[in-house]
């Protein structure tokens, strides 16, 4: 008896620990979960309402992404010679753009389901990959996988998300250095800005 | 059924000698435009010229006809009547795969490629239920682009198919190859063909409705970014998901770090 207390302890204990800092693949689980069943059921994101589908990806997406880290591996070596000003631009403007168009996407999402690939890693490992698969009838499944990185505080976030075997964070690279060529940092700045403004404007019309 | 599979077998390569020519003329005459055009600074592209220029050719073409058309059959057909649709013409891509997964020494898919047209073709009603999936025989994605790629086939410049889009010399040299080994490209009533032809390349644009809006809104360069995306996805795709990711840290030292794929 003594020791099926200890043993309810233990697990109770473990169960704890897990809540506060859950690992890797069942952070990833537990968001793709929540968020889905938030847009299955909200009639108003499935016609496109920008605005609410926005609130939801800022309440239970954007905390668990490092958006510096991804912004770094988009610019590349150009980051190097950016001020730290200009890197927080940077990191803004390309925050706002993901999160708007990825969200958009979002609003597509109908009867597709998603697989959770097995996980395995190591104690001490500080960069992982949790695969998923988006399985859609009669189409080809597609995998998302997402990298994650281990920061001080314990805490696991995506730094990389890579659909169909193509990184979405460093797909950018070739056109943004190409935007610093032309323009500096600050032209790549300016570009992103600008777009933007004009998705904003659309939206606003529409 | 032999029968039948000999004469599908001629018009096949028959078919696959003319589309050869095709390419061909289509690359040569590529390769000269980019020579003509101004080209940029990336050594997958230097037929960027003439990319950038059939690029914004399909994209009208796509938003004139294709497009509309693949939003009236998302329409009209409901879900279940799409999903047979994806299955059925899925089912008649196994058998090719699984040639494919065989040329690449791939003996075990190869195997449950032509288990998965056996059973589909039979219980899944001729195609239209995917029932091999449920019983664990996974599809694969296989073209003889890949194969040659898996050979050691470099996949040259980056190059923009009209109609078709984003693909490179090799994989372009390989389509003739695909199509020779299409079961519709087999069907002799030409008005059979075309039609099935027709309804697969709808149903497959009506799958992927939104992505343009996505790149549209996603991206500073449109045409860049696809560009990118075919290639790491073909990369991908030849080396069965093998690729190895760099991530630098571009703070602080200058050390690369790397990180498999695993």
């Amino acid at each position: 008896m003594k020791r099926l207390l200890m043993l309810f302890c233990f697990f109770f204990a473990t169960g704890v620990s897990a809540a506060a800092a859950p690992t890797p693949d069942v952070l990833v689980r537990n968001v793709t979960n929540e968020v889905l069943e938030i847009v299955r059921a909200d009639k108003a994101i499935q016609s496109g309402d920008t605005a609410r589908v926005l609130g939801l990806v800022n309440d239970k997406v954007l905390p668990h992404f490092d958006f510096r880290r991804m912004t770094m591996l988009a610019v590349g070596r150009d980051w190097r010679s950016a001020t730290p000003e200009q890197q927080a631009r940077l990191t803004e403007a390309f925050r706002t753009l993901l999160v708007r168009t990825y969200s958009n996407a979002l609003t597509q999402y109908r009867d597709q389901t998603i697989d959770f690939r097995p996980f395995r890693m190591a104690a001490d490992e500080t960069r992982v990959q949790v695969r998923t698969e988006v399985r859609q009838p009669g189409g080809q499944p597609i995998g998302i996988d997402y990298m994650l990185e281990k920061k001080a505080d314990d805490s696991w976030k995506v730094f990389d998300v890579i659909v169909a075997g193509v990184s979405l964070v460093t797909n950018y690279r070739s056109s943004f250095a190409e935007e610093v060529r032309a323009g500096g940092v600050d032209g790549l700045i300016r570009s992103l800005e600008s777009k933007n403004r004009s998705l904003e404007a659309e939206q606003a019309q529409s | 059924m032999s029968t039948r599979m000999k004469t599908g077998e001629k018009a096949g390569s028959s078919s696959g000698r003319r589309s050869f020519r095709v390419a061909a003329a289509v690359v040569l005459s590529a390769a000269l435009l980019g020579g003509c055009a101004a080209t940029r600074n990336n050594p997958d592209d230097p037929l960027e010229g003439y990319n950038r220029a059939m690029f914004t050719i399909n994209d009208r073409v796509d938003r004139a006809v294709l497009k509309p058309a693949a939003e009236v059959y998302r329409t009209v057909l409901p879900s279940p009547a799409r999903t047979a649709a994806g299955n059925f013409f899925s089912n008649l891509r196994d058998p090719w795969i699984s040639v494919n997964n065989l040329l690449q020494g791939k003996f075990t898919d190869a195997w449950t490629d032509a288990m998965r047209f056996v059973f589909n073709s039979t219980l899944g009603l001729a195609g239209l239920i995917d029932i091999a999936s449920d019983m664990g025989l996974p599809k694969h994605d296989e073209d003889f682009g890949q194969t040659l790629g898996a050979w050691g086939v470099g996949e040259g410049p980056y190059f923009v198919v009209p109609l078709l889009g984003p693909s490179t010399v090799r994989d372009t040299l390989a389509l003739p190859v695909d199509f020779a080994g299409d079961p519709l490209d087999a069907v002799d009533e030409v008005r059979t063909r075309n039609s099935l032809t027709a309804t697969r390349v709808v149903d497959a644009r009506a799958r992927a409705l939104g992505v343009e809006k996505t790149l549209e809104e996603g991206t500073l360069d449109a045409y860049g970014y696809a560009r990118d995306f075919y290639l790491e996805q073909r990369r991908y795709k030849v080396s069965d998901g093998e690729t190895t990711r760099v991530y630098e840290d571009f703070d602080d030292g200058f050390e690369d770090e790397t990180s498999p794929a695993n």
